[in-house]
């Protein structure tokens, strides 16, 4: 019973994404579905580590930068295509996965998050130094394709279409990893990571290999990110708030559930889309203000993001019309 | 000789950075939360003390005041209203609620006084002494110097009051303190605002010498935390000293490879203390 609804749920969810591009084909209305997008796939990889296994790090934006850079770096250096990149980003985060994973995942959560973001910040730097990486002006793609394999469109769609593969890869490989052994050891160590090391959980292990995967996603989403836009600098590789936006989008959606981080993709975008068009631009910081007002009301009021609200409401609507 | 000089800097910076870390450190030690908003608090710290100049005037002593009061009271209000309900729910949302503050502050800093830097008029402290050959100018010394004895006031003030043992003892035990006719949350809410106005009297200290923006509380909010992390968690003796430490190590890697490494070299310092030694340098295992 249960297996069909969710089976049926995915269903009616691929197929509006789907025909979204279809319905509205304004490059106005496409830049917000891609964007969503990829706002959907880089919360969704934060989520594995952050959410199913409460090991919340503010600084993922380390791994959406490494493969923000591969990309571009080596169509800089040697004129690869940059889809060539892509393994290479993925290999230089899950390095710094496990470098970063190990000393902290001994402690408490607490040292996790913090070290996170003292990396973060320590990448972001280095790589506004550094010659190679184009210090603070950052690196440039190709600017008209060579042949389809540069990945470099004019049009949205194709990035559209790819980016929406890519989100289904990823949630279906977390709903596979939901219903095993490993799903239930990431459940059973956020909600007591003693308890769980008591019932022969490997917890140190399990962390490592959540925070591993989800690197290996965030990484493909920041080369996703670099391949649409062609170009990257230090701040939009490894900014703070790349990675305010992967914990945002999660916890108001829900952390820890499948599709929490498309709900909050699906408010946060259209909202973000829209502070920027009436107060103009990030400049002024509004958006930012009102990121920091949602994130400090989610904590205060309801941890559990709206998810939460709706599995409270929910059972209250069915009684109602049970009673009717 | 330029060395020695370079090092009497870092020193004096580090006294400022021991004052707000042991802010941080006393959160973390009492109540096991860590205050993502730390270096947010300096940053207010710095621009109440330009608003008390432009718009009161007065010098150092009105304006450190001031900018003490005023973190106090809303270390005490951010508690009040937010930290007392996310102390005892999940992890996530104790991350995210001082997480999102700083967001808030920042970007409400950035809206108000907009990104440019900007630096107090000249105060009464300024020119400059030589001692023994070493050139520093007076505001920085009295700076570092206030910093330095405020630091250790706030170490006396938990060790050798009434206060300091009620706090202390709400940190070990919450069931017991109450029985003892503590009221948890008042001192919970004493310490908020002991720790924000050390952030805010630290701001106003570094306002004295050193220009800003509302960026600079990221900055100073990772410096606390490695402060903290070299000196071992809840100390402030401890806080003391790496923040002269990681003053030092700024003052002279600036020298060495150039002032953009400077942090460079704390935050890789940092990733390899959790490495090799999780607990601090005064910690216990």
């Amino acid at each position: 019973m249960k297996q069909t609804v969710t089976l049926r749920n995915a269903a009616i969810l691929a197929a509006c994404l789907l025909i979204y591009p279809a319905i509205f084909s304004g490059p106005f209305y496409l830049d917000i579905g891609v964007t969503f997008l990829l706002a959907a796939i880089s919360a969704s990889a934060w989520n594995i580590v952050g959410g199913y296994a409460g090991q919340v790090s503010v600084g993922h934006s380390m791994f959406f930068g490494f493969g923000a850079y591969a990309p571009l770096l080596f169509y800089t250096l040697f004129g690869w295509p940059p889809v060539l990149g892509i393994p290479v980003g993925i290999a230089a985060s899950i390095v710094l996965a496990i470098v970063i994973g190990v000393p902290t995942f001994r402690l408490t959560g607490h040292y996790f998050s913090m070290a996170t973001i003292a990396v973060a910040e320590l990448i972001r730097i280095f790589f506004g130094t550094w010659n190679l990486v184009g210090a603070a002006i950052g690196l440039q793609g190709p600017a008209t394709a060579r042949g389809w394999w540069d990945l470099t469109f004019r049009s949205e769609i194709p990035y559209y279409y790819i980016f929406l593969a890519v989100l289904a890869l990823l949630l279906g490989l977390t709903h596979a990893l939901e219903c095993r052994r490993f799903g239930y050891s990431l459940r059973a160590i956020k909600a007591g990571e003693r308890a769980a090391r008591s019932l022969g959980v490997p917890v140190q292990l399990t962390k490592i290999r959540a925070l591993v995967f989800s690197a290996i996603f965030t990484s493909i989403a920041g080369s996703l990110y670099s391949l649409k836009t062609g170009f990257i600098d230090p701040e939009s590789g490894f900014g703070i708030l790349i990675s305010v936006q992967m914990v945002i989008i999660a916890a108001l959606g829900g952390a820890g559930t499948l599709y929490g981080p498309l709900v909050g993709a699906l408010i946060l975008i259209p909202l973000q889309t829209a502070t920027n068009t009436w107060f103009g631009g990030g400049g002024s910081g509004l958006t930012y203000i009102l990121y920091g007002g949602i994130i400090v009301l989610i904590a205060r009021y309801e941890p559990g993001g709206v998810f939460e609200i709706w599995h409270r409401l929910a059972p209250q609507r069915w009684r109602a019309k049970l009673a009717a | 000789m330029l060395l020695l000089q370079v090092i009497v800097g870092g020193l004096l910076l580090g006294a400022i950075y021991a004052l707000f870390s042991s802010g941080l450190t006393l959160i973390w030690g009492m109540m096991n939360f860590i205050n993502f908003a730390h270096g947010e608090f300096v940053m207010l710290g710095m621009y109440v003390a330009l608003l008390v100049v432009l718009w009161v005037g007065g010098g150092p002593a009105i304006f450190g005041l001031a900018s003490a009061i005023a973190l106090f009271f809303l270390g005490v209000a951010i508690y009040l209203s937010l930290i007392r309900y996310v102390l005892r729910g999940p992890m996530l949302s104790q991350i995210l609620s001082t997480f999102g503050l700083a967001l808030l502050l920042r970007y409400t800093a950035f809206f108000i006084f907009s990104a440019n830097f900007v630096s107090l008029p000249q105060t009464p402290l300024s020119g400059i002494i030589n001692v023994a050959g070493i050139l520093m100018p007076v505001a920085q010394l009295v700076a570092g110097i206030v910093a330095i004895l405020l630091t250790i006031g706030l170490h006396l003030l938990l060790t050798r009051t009434t206060i300091g043992s009620q706090l202390l003892a709400v940190s070990e035990d919450r069931s017991a303190a109450m029985l003892m006719g503590i009221r948890p949350d008042r001192m919970q809410a004493l310490a908020w605002g002991l720790s924000a106005g050390a952030a805010g009297i630290a701001g106003a200290l570094m306002a004295i010498s050193y220009p800003w923006s509302p960026s600079v509380g990221e900055t100073f909010g990772l410096t606390a935390f490695v402060v903290v992390a070299l000196g071992g968690f809840g100390s402030v003796p401890g806080a003391l000293y790496a923040g002269l430490i990681i003053g030092l190590i700024q003052g002279v890697s600036a020298f060495w490879f150039g002032p953009i490494y400077k942090d460079i070299v704390v935050y890789a310092l940092f990733v390899a203390l959790l490495w090799l030694r999780p607990q601090g340098l005064m910690g216990k295992a």
